[in-house]
């Protein structure tokens, strides 16, 4: 029965191996950046880059038709340009980051949905709106891979100047010339995941398996190295538990993935052990010094 | 000027075209005291923030004779740390070695022994491990020092750094900057708090928009000066007209 539910889905059908690992490398690179958006107060802006890269890939579409090059590149070029311009218009004009972030995401998702109504069917919509993780071919599931090992070398090896630079960013400044590009370098890696993550779930989705079970990690520990790996693990067993869900239910797997992270995230907010509203509600006794 | 100095050359600083701090002149030697005060709004963090290279000059320029910008530690106001975010006392101490070490490199153990002493020098051993959003007031003015002391920087910027800590906590700190200023440093530092100018800053500059007087802090701090410097005016007038002084950087 347990097997039946759990594991033979998996075990009979290819495509849901495949979705599997695909979410579960998802998951892992792209719920530690989330920890930190959350860290820097750019929890929005995940959302706003995820909007920013639909011009881009329609356009690769519209070029080239559903090639994954096309228009990984296509996202990829329209996000980093979206994520450069609204840093530069922070840093040179009187705007605000999420101000100008929010500008110029909602240019580029009008172009978007624009390029995408020019030519495109119903079903190509869809497809970008909300991603296709139970049809992943080879070349796109190695390409989730690729960007998660990438991803993940590369906090390895800046986590420290990560770290510092959304602490305190003037510091990180002024103790090496590097600390100008951290923001930017940081953006750019939340774009890969994004486009990653924009194969899989689709423009929508992406941004939620890299939000929720972040917010979920920080209300089970203050400790920031514990957070990632946590992260990571709820996001994996969101994607997990999600396509068993969706494989029983009938239900589209990319939302379903989701909402089993939302699932996660409420129960979190309830019994969190450092930030849910039961322990804050109703703390332990104090101790004596 | 000796290697070290900054040098003041008719400096104008501000925000969009109004001046917060009009026209000064002057030099800070190596290894000079200096303290920065004034009333609210008479220019003293901005000047910090022009001499820790944040804010360019509307007019003239600052000199650094022998310096780069990295030489100098700034202590800005403590309002602008995030507290909240999940950092203990001994990673926040160790982020002054990054000077040295880069983003990347490894703390070795020469810079895990500096750090152990910054910390006990603060009199803070024993809490390496508390999240810093657990810290009080003092305490916390006392981690910012430790980490300045990590930072081992010939020229040492710090804005307000006694405000709402308490007197054990001042004395404490006193004794560091006396003890960089025994090392030769340059400290310069914005205080509310006069007798404690008088005590540690062998020089003051009275600033109120323009400076009142700049030399020795008794000088500087007397009545007739103190006087002189409240009857600034904080508001701007919105029909001023551009300032025609000499803008030629000049020494003092």
């Amino acid at each position: 029965m347990l097997h039946e539910l759990f594991i033979a889905p998996f075990v009979d059908y290819e495509f849901m191996r495949r979705a599997l690992v695909g979410a579960i490398a998802l998951s892992i690179s792209g719920c530690p950046l989330g920890v930190f958006l959350i860290l820097r107060r750019m929890s929005l802006a995940g959302d706003a880059l995820s909007h920013a890269i639909l011009p881009g890939a329609a356009l690769g579409y519209l070029a080239c038709g559903l090639s994954l090059p096309a228009m990984t590149f296509g996202g990829l070029l329209a996000g980093l340009a979206v994520a450069v311009a609204s840093s530069a218009a922070a840093r040179w004009t009187a705007l605000r980051e999420d101000a100008s972030l929010a500008a110029f995401y909602l240019v580029s998702l009008a172009l978007g949905v624009a390029l995408v109504s020019l030519k495109g069917s119903n079903v190509d919509l869809l497809h970008v709106l909300f991603g296709s993780v139970l049809a992943l071919d080879d070349a796109t599931l190695i390409f989730l891979a690729a960007i998660a090992s990438f991803t993940l070398s590369a906090l390895a090896l800046a986590y420290r100047a990560l770290a510092l630079d959304t602490f305190d960013p003037l510091f990180a400044r002024r103790v090496s010339p590097l600390g100008e590009w951290i923001p930017f370098a940081f953006l750019a890696l939340v774009v890969l995941n994004l486009v990653a993550g924009f194969h899989a779930l689709g423009t929508l989705m992406a941004v939620g398996i890299i939000m929720l079970p972040a917010a979920s990690a920080r209300l089970w520990t203050r400790d920031l190295t514990g957070a990632l790996p946590l992260a990571a693990a709820i996001g994996a067993a969101s994607s997990y538990f999600g396509l068993v869900l969706s494989f029983r239910t009938g239900l589209a797997a990319g939302p379903v993935i989701i909402l089993m992270a939302g699932g996660a995230y409420f129960l979190s907010l309830i019994f969190g052990k450092t930030g849910g509203v039961i322990r804050l509600r109703r703390p332990k006794r104090h101790l004596e010094g | 000027m000796s290697a070290g100095a900054i040098r003041l050359e008719n400096v104008t600083l501000g925000y969009e075209r109004r001046p917060a701090v009009h026209h000064i002149s002057g030099v800070v030697e190596a290894g000079a005291g200096l303290a920065v005060c004034g009333p609210n709004g008479a220019g003293k963090s901005t000047l910090l923030k022009a001499l820790a290279g944040l804010l360019t000059p509307l007019g003239g320029r600052i000199v650094y004779d022998g310096l780069a910008l990295r030489d100098i530690a700034y202590l800005p106001q403590s309002a602008e740390i995030d507290h909240a975010f999940p950092i203990d006392v001994l990673d926040f101490v160790s982020m002054g070695a990054m000077r040295r070490i880069g983003l990347f490199g490894r703390v070795g153990a020469a810079e895990r022994a500096r750090i152990a002493s910054a910390l006990a020098a603060v009199g803070l051993e024993g809490f390496e491990d508390r999240a810093i959003g657990t810290l009080s007031g003092g305490q916390m003015q006392r981690v910012l020092f430790a980490r300045l002391l990590v930072e081992d920087c010939p020229v040492i910027l710090l804005d307000e750094p006694f405000g709402a800590i308490d007197a054990r906590t001042i004395d404490d700190l006193v004794k560091i900057i006396a003890r960089w200023r025994e090392e030769g440093r340059t400290v310069i530092a914005v205080l509310h708090e006069l007798d404690l100018a008088r005590r540690a800053f062998p020089q003051a500059l009275l600033l109120a928009r323009e400076p009142i007087f700049w030399g020795a802090t008794r000088e500087a701090l007397s009545e007739a000066h103190l006087a002189q410097a409240s009857h600034m005016v904080e508001a701007y007038d919105r029909e001023a007209e551009e300032c025609r002084r000499d803008e030629t950087p000049h020494a003092a």
